[in-house]
Formats: C-alpha cells, structure tokens, sequence
C-alpha cells in the first residue's frame, strides 16, 4: 500500500491537499513550506514543477511559475532541494507539472528521481491516456509512482471507470469548466459530485479548481474525499517574508 | 512513405494530441467527425463556393518576368496575397467556420500574431453571424495596429495576451485556456498547422487547395503540372503545408521551407527552429521548439509578428527530419530587401512573412529552365508602418 493509500486508509473525509509551485516565492522556500504545511495539518503537499507556458493555470499560478522560474528554479534543482525531505516530512507528496520539462529530464530518470525521494506520485495534465498506457505505464509501476489523472464535468462515466482502474491513489475532479484561480459556487456543483460520488470508485476522489478558503473547502467536502487548494495559497505567500507563519496561518484558516 | 498523418495524428514521431483532461471531450469530437464532415458532400459544396464567391479563388499564378530574369530561371508566384482579406488564412477560417456550425458551436475563438488570421477569423464570422473573440499579444498588438482595428470593425473582441513574450505562443496559451473554460459551446480556430491532433492535419486540408490550384494552373501555363521548387515560409506551417500538400509524395518537387531567423541564428534573437529547436510538446502536440536544456519554452523573436513563433507544426518537425523539405532561413534584414526587390520589380508588396521566402531567392542555385512556385501567402498592406519606419518608402 502506498503513502497515498494509507493516508485514505486512516481518514477517507476532509482531506486537505495544498499545492505550492517550486521556487516560489524564493528559491529556497520549498523545503520550509512543505514542513510548515505537514505541521500545520495539510494531509498532501502538490509541488508544482514551475513551467513557462502552463496549459491550465489562471494568472496567479502563471505568476508563481513565472518567479520561480526567475529565482533560477529548474527540475534539476528541485529534485535536489527535496533530496532529503523524507526525514523531515511524512505525509505524501505528490509532482504536478507539464509534460516537456519531464521529457527534456527524461520520463525514466524523472519516475526513478520520485521513488529515490519518496514522491508518491504525479500528475501531468497533458499527458494523455493513450500515451500513458502504451509508453510510460510500466516506468510508473517500476518506480511506484502513482499517475494521478484529472476528471472534468465533461468525462464520460466510462472514462472515469478507465481513470479509476488505471490510478491507485486518488482521483483529481476539477470542479467546473475553468482554468485555476477562478472561485467556485461549490454547491452549484452539487449534480457532478453527487454523480461522481454515487459511482463508487475504487480511488477516493479530492475536489480541485476555485476552492480557496475555509467555506468553500468544508462545502467541497460535503460531497468528496477532500480537496485541492492552489491559487490562494500562492496569493498567501505573494510577499510574505516568513513563509512558515505565513502558511500555518492559511492553513490553520482553513481548517477552522 | 507518406507525409501524412496517421490516425492518432503522427507524422513519424511527431504530433499526437497532448491535451489537459479539460479538453478531451473537445479534440475527441473533433477527431471522431472532422474527417466524415469535411468530405461530406454537403460541406465540400459549401467550402467550394464560399472558396471560389466569397475568397475569390482560384488565386492567379502569376510568371513573375522581372524577377525570373533577376535570377535567371522561371520564378511563378502564387497569389495568395489576393485572397479575400490578404492572406491565405482565410482559406482555413473558412473551412473551420463551416465545420465549427456543423458541430453546433455558437462562440469562436482564436489567437493571432500579424494579425492575419485573427482578421480572417473575425471575417468569417461576420459572414456567419457569430461571436468572435480573438487573443492577441500584447506586444503584437503594437506592431499589427491596422489588423486591430479591423478586426474590432469586424465585430471581434481583440483580448490582449499580457503573458510571457506577449506575442503569438502566449495569444496560443490564453486561447487554449478559454477553451478550456468554455468548452460547450466555443470552438476553437487554430491559425496554423499546429495544436492537437486532428488541427494540423485538418488545417492542411484546408490550405491544400493552394498546391491543388497550383497544379492545374502550372500544366495550362507550362504543361507540367510538376515545378522543381516550392518555396513557403514557415511560422506554424500551413501557407508552406497547403502548397507542398499535394508535392509530399512527389520527390520531384523540391520543397523548401523558410523559417525567420531574425537578427540571426546565433544572435540570440531568432525564430529558426529547425535550427534551433529540440522535440518536446508544445501547444497539445510534439514537435519541434526553441527550448532551454530545462524545457522551457523560449521566447523566439522575428521583425514579422507571423513567424514569431517557437515552432513548427508536426508535419514540418517530420518534413525536416526525413529531408522531404529543405529548411532555410532569413533575417529581418533579407526579409525587408526581398519586399523592396518584389515591389520595384512586380508592383507586389509582399507580406513580411512572405518576405522570408522571397528573400532565399538569391541563395538558390535555379538553372533557368527551371520552374520554381513561391507561395506569395499575404500583402504587405498590414506592414505598412514597418516598412514606412524602415526606410523602404524613401529608397
Ligand atoms: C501573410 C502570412 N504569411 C505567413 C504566415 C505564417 O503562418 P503559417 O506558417 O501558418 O503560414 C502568416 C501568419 O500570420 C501570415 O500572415
């Protein structure tokens, strides 16, 4: 049983999991924000390999990634900043970026650098099904990393069975039709998730896209596993200059 | 061998369609219907007649005497440039808009960097009475104001893209994301033979009917319908896809291809991929792209905001790759001699991104019976300004 796993295993509701980008706002900042979410009570830490031309992401991720990359953040250095995470950090920790700095890194050296670490798993938005069973599945499985995909309001029900045989973590239900950083009326929502819900899937399922504070996370939670806060959190961060208080703040904000 | 796409959208090892989850039910619609709606009766029809009544095709093929004598060989231009709106785009815009009502959308979006394909954009749909919404760099914005405007005369919204370079990668980013967030009732014209898998093959088809007139027009003038060479720029592709459509499978017809290389290849300030670039996914499909060691997209840089783009599309990445085409390349400096040269010679203002192809005329090594076609893809009306702010008018 993976991290992952385990985590649901323990408690299957209220799953709190905060996305941060690498690099942001310093350099350095990564290690510090993760401890300081794990401490403050986060359940899974999203770590954002920043990336030029983000596909799905609204300003303020499109920001964080474009400091981060001014900082001198790369995907080299970032698997070097979390080389010893693992003493310090328990809850999982999963990747989330674009598929080409991957593939400029390498697929296999990248999966290999996740398991040497201790990354549960990783999702990359555009790396599409069919290329994921008939390529890359099996470096997956070798390495143990999980390949957490993505559901929309749009994705049939027999995708999402296909989704749910084919990851073995959690499932990633983007709340509505949007890029990041949106807000969402979660209950608007309500037909979706209790759809989503009313399948049974094998994999738990987090709620991500225009969740942002304390009301919008218990709502999201009212219908799923948990969910997912990005934006507002990198909005937190924009000019703190002690990152720890600033994310157990947000954090504990959320929570309460 | 074949140059075209298999049905998962690959040209050898390029293309494929690399898209978030977001847009799946989009691209998978699309490459379920696109292919029985364009080859329906119905719809061929219809392309036909807006092609010939409304675009004002067949375009001329024009046997350029000046310029055949300047390099001593038989230079005909094909005069995409007189096309409805001024540039070959139009072509595609047309044959997207049809396909775009037969799939029930009600909402068009677009991205565009000289501005040409936004106008064609835009035109096409006034023609059908459809919101237009077209993303623009911010920086391009600057440099193509008359395209702006008639745009915006058109009845499009012109939404700058303040992202990145602010030029035509970043219009891309910000119009994929709109799709995204409005994926029921947009499509989405993409301007070149770029983006997802089915987009570069159905964008070609809807350029194709550049070298399928180019064919018939070449046998009544020469009696082959075979030249040696066609000549094309290339900034995503699809003026230089459309006339080397129906040659691919033809070895006798050399194909070259001209990217922008800017201030130069090595000056850091270039839009040459095929030299420059490595394989990587860029906009929903693999190709070729200017990139850091990191994979980051580098922001690329040519005087002609149409070829100011950090790739190809697909099918170039695989035309360079086997050699099918040859790849050259032009300065900004080149590109403005070669609009100068067309203008005193043929009474032609060229386009700047059409200037890219003109410009390797002098490098070439043409026997004089030889036949070469030079895709003439835009007018230079939308350059004017550049051209005014670089001396050509004072020469
Ligand atoms: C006149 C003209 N030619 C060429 C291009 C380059 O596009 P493509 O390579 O898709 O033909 C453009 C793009 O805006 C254009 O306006």
């Amino acid at each position: 049983m993976n991290r992952i796993q385990q985590l649901f295993e323990k408690r299957n509701k209220n799953i709190l999991n905060v996305f941060c980008t690498a690099g942001y706002p310093k350099l350095n900042d990564l290690v510090p924000i993760v401890e300081s979410l794990e401490k403050s009570g986060a359940d899974i830490v999203e770590i954002g390999i920043p990336y030029s031309d983000p596909s799905a992401d609204g300003p303020t991720i499109q920001y964080s990634n474009g400091v981060a990359l001014k900082n001198g953040m790369n995907l080299k250095l970032l698997l070097e900043q979390l080389k010893d995470i693992r003493m310090t950090v328990s809850i999982p920790l999963i990747f989330m970026g674009d598929i080409n700095p991957i593939l400029q890194f390498g697929m296999e050296a990248f999966l290999q650098a996740c398991q040497t670490i201790g990354i549960d798993g990783v999702i990359i938005p555009n790396l599409p099904l069919r290329e994921y069973e008939e390529m890359y599945k099996p470096l997956f499985e070798r390495y143990e990393q999980s390949n957490i995909f993505l559901i929309t309001p749009q994705t049939s029900e027999e995708r999402i069975r296909k989704i749910d045989r084919l990851t073995n973590s959690f499932i990633y239900v983007v709340s509505t039709y949007a890029i990041t950083g949106g807000q969402l009326a979660v209950d608007a929502q309500a037909d979706y998730f209790n759809r989503i819900k009313a399948m049974n899937l094998n994999n738990p399922t987090l709620i991500g896209f225009g969740i942002g504070d304390h009301n919008s996370f218990h709502a999201a939670c009212q219908y799923l596993n948990g969910a997912i806060i990005g934006s507002a959190f990198i909005k937190a961060l924009d000019g703190s200059n002690d990152v720890k208080v600033t994310t157990e703040k947000f954090v504990k904000s959320i929570i309460n | 061998m074949t140059y075209q796409a298999n049905k998962y959208g690959y040209y050898g090892q390029y293309g494929g369609a690399f898209i978030p989850e977001m847009l799946h039910n989009n691209i998978e619609t699309l490459q379920n219907k696109y292919l029985s709606i364009i080859e329906s009766e119905a719809f061929k029809k219809e392309f036909k007649s807006l092609l010939k009544h409304y675009v004002g095709r067949p375009t001329p093929l024009y046997l350029a005497k000046r310029l055949s004598e300047r390099y001593n060989t038989t230079i005909f231009l094909k005069r995409e440039d007189l096309c409805h709106t001024g540039a070959h785009k139009v072509n595609n815009t047309i044959g997207q808009i049809l396909l775009a009502k037969a799939l029930g959308k009600t909402r068009i979006i677009a991205e565009t960097g000289a501005g040409q394909h936004g106008v064609a954009t835009a035109t096409v749909c006034a023609l059908m009475g459809i919101d237009c919404v077209v993303y623009m760099g911010a920086v391009d914005i600057e440099r193509q104001a008359p395209n702006v405007k008639r745009m915006k005369m058109l009845g499009a919204e012109v939404r700058p893209a303040n992202s990145g370079s602010k030029t035509l990668k970043d219009a891309t980013n910000e119009a994929m994301r709109d799709w995204i967030a409005n994926p029921n009732d947009t499509h989405y014209i993409i301007g070149s033979v770029v983006g997802p898998h089915p987009f570069p093959d159905m964008v070609a088809r809807f350029q194709s009917v550049i070298s399928e007139e180019m064919k018939w027009q070449l046998k009544e003038q020469t009696g082959k319908e075979d030249p040696d060479y066609v000549i094309a720029c290339v900034g995503g592709g699809s003026n230089a896809a459309g006339a080397f459509y129906h040659y691919l499978d033809n070895d006798i017809v050399q194909l070259i291809a001209v990217e922008a290389s800017g201030l130069g290849v090595d000056s850091g300030e270039s839009a040459a991929t095929t030299i420059l670039g490595k394989p990587g996914v860029l906009h929903g499909s693999k190709t070729l792209f200017m990139q850091t060691e990191d994979g980051q997209v580098i922001e690329p840089y040519s005087i002609s905001a149409g070829l100011d783009y950090p790739g190809i599309g697909p099918v170039h990445a695989n035309l360079f790759e086997t050699g099918r085409a040859k790849f050259l390349h032009a300065t900004d400096e080149e590109a403005l001699t070669a609009v100068l040269e067309l203008s005193r010679l043929e009474g032609i203002i060229p386009a700047l991104e059409t200037a890219h192809a003109l410009a390797v005329l002098k490098n070439m090594d043409f026997k004089q019976e030889e036949v070469v076609v030079v895709n003439i893809s835009g007018r230079g009306d939308k350059d004017l300004e550049t051209y005014i702010k670089h001396g050509l008018d004072k020469k």
